[in-house]
């Protein structure tokens, strides 16, 4: 397709189709102003939400990408909308989220001159971007905009930055859209070993005790099925990271849990008891591993990442296999033997059931007066069948939301989980019910972090975003506060915060709500907010000083997590 | 662990801001880079880089993968001193006057050194060697006293490694 002489800026557009994006989250000023007067003509190819602020547009963008499966993409102008995507740019950076974000750039002749709004956006962005590129004229634009998707989308996927400079936008240029293909200096699908691949299967098959850990490289390869044919096959149980929540479904015979500093506590525990430790898709995160001089050193590693330099970061790999999941389970599963491990899983259950006994059980049938948030989360995930599109904020509501919804499908847990970004769950909600429209989605926020983006009310009242929103209120910065009470002798320094009435608020974005404090009322509110029409936010509060346990205390190992 | 004088050696398209990102990785980790050098390799447009660094084995290749990581990064190998051949550039500027007593002579002999200039005020002394060979010329013309020193950073070729070409058609035709 060739088009004679049009803008850098419908250039920008034209790309953006070509592309398939059909969703934008972003917001105006005067360094990509061409790009929005651009984007006039397309609005009704474009479907643009105009966010509150560009963390915003960014969180949106990635909750987007983590329900859909496509490139998130969001626009902001140049010097304090381009700084304001840095906080989302290093959680896709961490997450492996794919987003294009396009950013407008003073003119180049301006560039390096601190010209009004121009900021070095490329350096800024270079370490949380997994590429970026500054476009100063207007035919380098297509280029630009089909090798960043590119580069978001494949491999280990990740955030993309494209400056485009003023100049750039309103050059004239020849359009020729070609998607960009394949680059020398990088190969996403990395070759499988076969060596290595035979190397896994025979520890697998002499294990006793093998060990399956999954994480969200199996939701970024779509390897959701491949992982149950080879689950069902191999008869290992299987524990997930939190982003790889959903992966395998919750109510599987051979699920064990949710691992790391919160997790359960059968998964945790039995990781130094395996004799083969599988690592699918997960990078051994210091919250999933505690103490590493205490991880699975009895355990040989067999370690799957599609990011070769994942393998031996943090634990030694017996075997480390370079590979999209997709592709190798299979293969895998062809080597491996059909086993049944019931004896070897029935050790799992048995702790679990330590745990039922000390926390669970107690945690959603509490005897307080006071609301527990487990017990939110758990009626919350019978009443949906754990098939709602859950979005989480950080904090302790986030780990008593992983720890107690159940997460039966793909792509329906939504969180921050790298850089555990305060304020991500509100715009994250609005992406995510943008890429997944069919899906009711539950924003599960707490009062501090709710108070980090509430602005983006404003985009969900505007748009009609159908998002409901649950705020667990404990009237505390929860989670800082409990580390306060078990580690700094409950000087509470700065963690009591002062909230305003959040019903209010919502009322004044007319969105409708409702506050409950009575646990009479619970079923009865959270019926009511999953029955509503279009967005609706519910405030449960819930006790002041709960502490989330089971819990990981700094320097310890998985065995030695305490259940209270 | 103990640290060791790593040189690496990493091949990148030629690209604005490529750069930048590999000193990233090696400041995020606060490990000190002791020498960096640039220039195009055999290869039009591929850039090679020697960066010499001390640090432990287990975190050279970690940076290493790091490194090779980037989107516009070709390769990157690293290797201890004895796998290199490498050489450092000095040049030395020496009063002119002060050798004017015919050690001169001897001094260039003695280190393999050369005069690239004299003029009536200074004269300048080249010389190229591993580190402490330019040191030791270093300390000899100090009782001549010193002007103006300066060295580059280390430029190095690995004894065993395969073409550039070879891997780049390997990665080709990946
Ligand atoms: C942007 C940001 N600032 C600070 C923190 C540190 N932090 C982690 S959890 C937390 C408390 C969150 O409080 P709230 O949103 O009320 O959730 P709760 O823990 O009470 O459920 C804080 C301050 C963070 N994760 N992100
Ligand atoms: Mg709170």
């Amino acid at each position: 397709m060739k088009n004679n002489n049009i803008s850098g800026a419908e250039a920008v557009m034209k790309s953006l189709t070509q592309e398939g994006v059909d969703t934008i989250f972003g917001y105006p000023g005067g360094a990509i102003m061409p790009i929005y007067d651009a984007l006039y003509s397309y609005r009704d190819q474009v479907n643009h939400l105009l966010v509150r602020h560009e963390q915003g547009a960014i969180h949106a963008a990635q909750g987007y990408a983590r329900s859909s499966g496509k490139v998130g993409v969001c626009f902001a102008t140049s010097g304090p909308g381009a700084t304001n995507l840095i906080t989302g740019l290093a959680d896709a950076m961490i997450d492996s989220t794919p987003v294009v974000c396009i950013t407008g750039q003073v003119a180049s002749h301006l560039l390096g001159t601190d010209a009004f709004q121009e900021t070095d956006v490329i350096g800024i962005s270079m370490p949380v971007t997994k590429w970026n590129i500054q476009v100063t004229r207007a035919e380098d634009v297509p280029g630009a905009i089909a090798k960043a998707f590119y580069i978001a989308r494949s491999g280990r996927p990740g955030p993309v930055l494209v400056d485009i400079t003023k100049d750039a936008q309103f050059g004239e240029t020849t359009f020729e859209y070609q998607p960009f293909l394949k680059m020398r200096s990088y190969s996403p699908v990395p070759k499988i070993d076969v060596a290595a691949l035979n190397a896994a299967a025979e520890l697998i098959n002499s294990a006793q005790r093998p060990y399956l850990l999954v994480g969200q490289g199996v939701l970024l390869s779509n390897a959701e099925s491949e992982l149950l044919d080879f689950v069902n096959h191999t008869g290992i149980p299987v524990a997930s990271t939190l982003l790889g929540l959903g992966a395998l479904p919750a109510n599987h015979p051979q699920y064990v849990g949710y691992l790391g500093m919160h997790g359960n506590y059968a998964p945790n525990v039995l990781t130094n008891e395996c004799d083969v430790l599988i690592a699918v898709g997960m990078r051994f995160d210091d919250r999933v591993t505690g103490n590493i001089s205490k991880y699975a050193k009895q355990a040989k590693v067999i370690h799957i990442d599609i990011d070769p330099s994942e393998i031996n970061k943090i634990i030694p790999a017996r075997v480390g296999l370079v590979a999209d999941a997709k592709e190798l389970l299979p293969e895998l599963k062809g080597k491996c033997q059909q086993r049944n491990h019931s004896e070897w899983i029935e050790e799992f259950h048995k702790l679990d059931k330590l745990e039922h006994e000390q926390v669970i059980d107690g945690a959603i049938n509490p005897s307080s007066n006071e609301l527990r948030m487990a017990e939110v989360m758990h009626m919350l995930s019978e009443k949906t069948k754990g098939d709602v599109v859950v979005v989480t904020d950080v904090g302790q509501h986030q780990m008593i939301t992983s720890r107690y919804y159940k997460y039966e499908v793909s792509r329906t847990n939504i969180t921050s989980g790298g850089l555990g970004t305060m304020g991500f769950a509100l715009p994250a909600a609005i992406g995510a019910k943008l890429g997944n429209p069919k899906k009711t989605v539950v924003a599960v926020i707490g009062d501090g972090g709710f108070q980090m983006t509430v602005q983006e009310l404003g985009t969900i009242m505007q748009f009609n975003v159908d998002v409901k929103i649950l705020i667990l209120n404990n009237n505390f910065l929860g989670m800082v506060r409990q580390w306060q009470e078990l580690f700094f002798e409950e000087r509470y320094s700065f963690t009591d915060i002062q909230n305003p009435d959040f019903v209010k608020i919502a009322e004044g974005y007319r969105i409708e709500s409702t506050k409950i404090e009575e646990r009479d009322d619970l079923s009865s509110a959270l019926d009511k907010m999953l029955n509503s029409h279009g967005a609706y936010l519910l405030e449960v509060v819930v006790g002041k000083q709960e502490n989330v346990f089971p819990m990981m205390e700094t320097g310890a190992g998985v065995s030695e997590i305490r259940l209270n | 662990m103990v640290n060791t004088s790593f040189n690496i050696s990493i091949f990148t398209e030629n690209r604005i801001g490529i750069l930048n990102r590999i000193t990233i990785i090696f400041t995020r980790r606060h490990l000190n880079i002791e020498s960096i050098t640039a220039s195009e390799s055999e290869l039009e447009g591929v850039y090679r880089y020697t960066i010499v660094v001390n640090t432990s084995l287990d975190q050279v290749k970690k940076v290493v993968g790091q490194i090779e990581k980037q989107v516009e990064v070709l390769k990157a190998f690293y290797h201890e001193d004895d796998e290199v051949v490498y050489q450092e550039i000095a040049l030395y500027k020496v009063s002119t006057k002060s050798l004017q007593n015919g050690s001169s002579e001897r001094i260039l002999r003695v280190h393999n050194a050369r005069i690239l200039t004299i003029e009536e005020g200074f004269t300048i002394i080249e010389k190229t060697g591993k580190p402490d060979e330019l040191k030791l010329l270093f300390n000899e013309l100090q009782g001549y006293g010193i002007l103006e020193y300066v060295k580059s950073g280390r430029v190095a070729i690995s004894k065993p490694m395969k073409t550039l070409e070879t891997y780049l058609k390997e990665l080709e035709d990946e």
